[in-house]
């Protein structure tokens, strides 16, 4: 056991040393540079004199080859230093920290509604399939899960905030909160809430759709299996077969899943958070590449990858607690 | 003569063939289309056939694993098909099931103690320290011990898990068994010993088989009745020894010819069917064995030919039942003449082998 996770470990820091060097010669590699994207091109009186272009450059380690500033980064990484925002003037660490909490709101409680309502959704479906109510459900889950979501969500933007307007219906079009940070903690609770509906609707839909499709589909497959045949002349009762002897049979494929699905709950969406402006890690990363803020994009890619390699490993150890077939050894 | 223990009358199976957006059904595929047999107490009775001929879907019928769509099952005197919830429970205590395949047949994340026991549980057989007794002993007498109960079906090899499979059939006492074709998915070295051992177990505890395969040794062996099944329905049936002795229908005749001989002197004559099996969707007019019968006649095409039966040896063939009213009802002779009909499309299929 010890051994398998120190080979994971340290397979997972050469798969980030992988990503990162990707990910910074791409970034560095980009037309433009955060000088020019920032000042140069919103406002050409503010754009500097070609003497203090080369001195920023200097300043922000630009003047040299990209793989020494990988290197350079690199380096401040072991040393638990991930830079400090361009555009931001301020250390990417406080930035991620700010955004973490919004984003995990959004992804956390679309997560939990989408497994909430997925499973037994498949469930339901596998239970009923062929029958005229299973065939129309999963038919509005097909159309669901081939809308897209930014499509879904400039719909509900006009329903609830645009048609609804001035009913007890209406949404906030956008933002977080409108309240002043010193209103009551219980009126900030309910306004945020009230702002999360929409971005929280359009994460779920497309998630709910795909996991309950399958769901069903693993359910199918193991129904079909003879140990079903076997449970049923052993005299088990429908309910019984179905969750005791089918549904545990789908729980592989489903932790895989549920695996994946991690490191989203932090990333965010890039595109739910940017349509409804929401102060998330979703945005911030948009908002950094557009900015070509260098150790903002870097420092987030990290969180990201680091996230998806601990989804996997997690995903890999309860395989053993739910397949007795699956050992570590 | 006793009440059979298990009565099938005009058992029918269709699966529905649907298509289109809306699902509607244009056909039925007819798996089993007019079955009818009985057993009686500690008897056997194999079926045999080739693939896709509706065995597998007849001992599922039976066990209500699939659902019958017409005809029906008594068992021990009771309507199988009329019954539901507690009854059915009830019968499925009495009647069990062996898979052919050990590997799919036991739930791979269940241990054997719950494999096992989940069949007592659900009929209240036993209390906690009883039910383990009651294990121990199904277990031993399929040749495991009590060790077999804390481990995984996927610790075991295919002979020991159809073992495991038939200590979970008998653990909660049933009367009747369907075996499934239990030994095909099986190495030639155990099929012999798990054989005995179903053979074994019927004698110690009084069980009655309804043994289906296609190996048509073992099932003479086991057998004590075989019926012959083709294309969904029964097309002979008689004890063994008088099947194997003086087979009648010409389906059965090609059958046996093509069991390879163990004797190295004797060869057999082959008799090559041509043709493929119809689907069971779109059967044959008249007798279904007809498009590939080499003896078939004009009435054979028209006619659905009814059972002739002598001496508790029942066949359903036009020829067959002529020859055997000129023979006066004498089957040894009546079986000659069937074979020597035969004869001539053996010759010409493999002359080499006269």
């Amino acid at each position: 056991m010890a051994t398998y996770l120190l080979r994971r470990l340290l397979l997972g820091l050469l798969t980030l040393v992988a990503i990162t060097f990707i990910v910074y010669g791409l970034a560095r590699n980009m037309p433009g540079t955060p000088l020019t994207v920032q000042m140069g091109e919103s406002d050409p009186s503010r754009k500097l004199n070609p003497e203090d272009q080369e001195r920023m450059k200097r300043i922000y380690g630009l003047d040299r080859p990209w793989h020494e500033g990988y290197l350079r980064w690199l380096g401040n990484v072991v040393r638990g230093d991930l830079g400090r925002s361009f555009s931001r003037k301020q250390p990417v660490t406080t930035l991620i920290g700010e955004r973490i909490g919004p984003t995990f709101l959004l992804s956390g409680t679309a997560l939990l509604l989408t497994w909430l309502l997925g499973v037994p959704l498949g469930l339901y479906a596998s239970a009923r399939s062929g029958l005229a109510d299973e065939r129309a459900t999963s038919l509005l889950l097909y159309i669901l899960y081939s809308f897209p979501t930014f499509v879904a969500a400039l719909f509900l933007q006009i329903i609830f905030a645009v048609w609804l307007r001035g009913t007890s219906w209406e949404l906030p079009l956008f933002g977080m909160s409108d309240l002043p940070a010193d209103a009551g903690w219980a009126a900030r609770s309910v306004d945020i809430a009230r702002h999360a509906i929409l971005p929280v609707t359009c994460q779920t839909y497309v998630s709910l759709a795909y996991d309950s499709r399958f769901i069903k589909a693993n359910m199918e497959e193991a129904v079909r299996q003879d140990y079903i045949r076997t449970a049923r002349a052993k005299g088990a009762g429908p309910g019984r077969v179905l969750f005791h002897h089918a549904f545990r049979n789908t729980l592989i494929p489903l932790v895989t899943l549920l695996g994946l699905s991690l490191p989203g709950l932090i990333g965010g969406s890039v595109i739910i958070e940017q349509i409804f402006t929401w102060p998330g890690m979703g945005r911030l990363f948009f908002e950094s590449i557009r900015e070509r803020d260098y150790p903002t994009i870097m420092g987030l890619t990290l969180m990201f990858s680091v996230l998806t390699l601990i989804g996997q490993l997690l995903a890999d150890l309860l395989y053993c607690l739910v397949d007795p077939r699956v050992s570590v050894e | 003569m006793t009440q059979p223990l298990v009565d099938v009358v005009g058992l029918e199976t269709h699966f529905p063939v649907r298509k289109g957006l809306l699902r509607r059904e244009v056909g039925a595929v007819r798996a089993v289309d007019g079955v009818s047999f009985s057993v009686e107490r500690g008897r056997t009775l194999g079926l045999v056939g080739e693939s896709g001929c509706g065995k597998t879907t007849v001992g599922r019928s039976i066990l209500r694993l699939v659902e019958p769509t017409g005809g029906s099952v008594r068992f021990d005197g009771r309507d199988v098909l009329a019954t539901g919830g507690a009854d059915l429970r009830g019968l499925r205590r009495r009647m069990q099931i062996v898979f052919q395949d050990p590997y799919g047949s036991l739930n791979p994340r269940m241990k054997v103690r719950s494999i096992l026991e989940e069949g007592l549980i659900i009929h209240r057989l036993g209390g906690a320290d009883d039910r383990l007794e009651r294990m121990t002993r199904a277990l031993a007498r399929t040749g495991l011990t009590a060790a077999a109960l804390d481990r995984y079906p996927h610790e075991f090899s295919g002979g020991q898990r159809q073992r495991i499979a038939i200590a979970r059939a008998i653990v909660i006492e049933p009367d009747f068994l369907v075996l499934d074709e239990p030994i095909s998915a099986l190495d030639v070295s155990i099929q012999a010993q798990v054989v005995n051992l179903l053979v074994e177990l019927r004698e110690q505890l009084g069980l009655t088989y309804l043994f289906i395969s296609h190996d048509l040794s073992v099932v003479e062996y086991v057998s004590d009745d075989v019926a012959v099944m083709y294309l969904g329905r029964i097309v002979e049936r008689a004890p063994a020894a008088r099947l194997y002795a003086e087979p009648l229908h010409p389906y059965t005749l090609a059958l046996f010819s093509a069991v390879p001989s163990v004797e190295p002197g004797r060869r057999r004559r082959r008799i090559v069917l041509t043709g493929d099996v119809p689907s069971p969707a779109r059967p044959p007019s008249g007798c279904r064995f007809h498009p590939r019968c080499p003896l078939a006649e004009q009435v054979c095409r028209q006619v659905e030919p009814p059972a002739t039966v002598i001496d508790g040896h029942a066949v359903h063939c036009h020829v067959a039942a002529r020859e055997l009213q000129q023979a006066g009802g004498d089957a040894a002779v009546a079986a000659a003449r069937m074979a020597a009909l035969m004869a001539p499309t053996a010759a010409s299929a493999s002359p080499a082998a006269v």
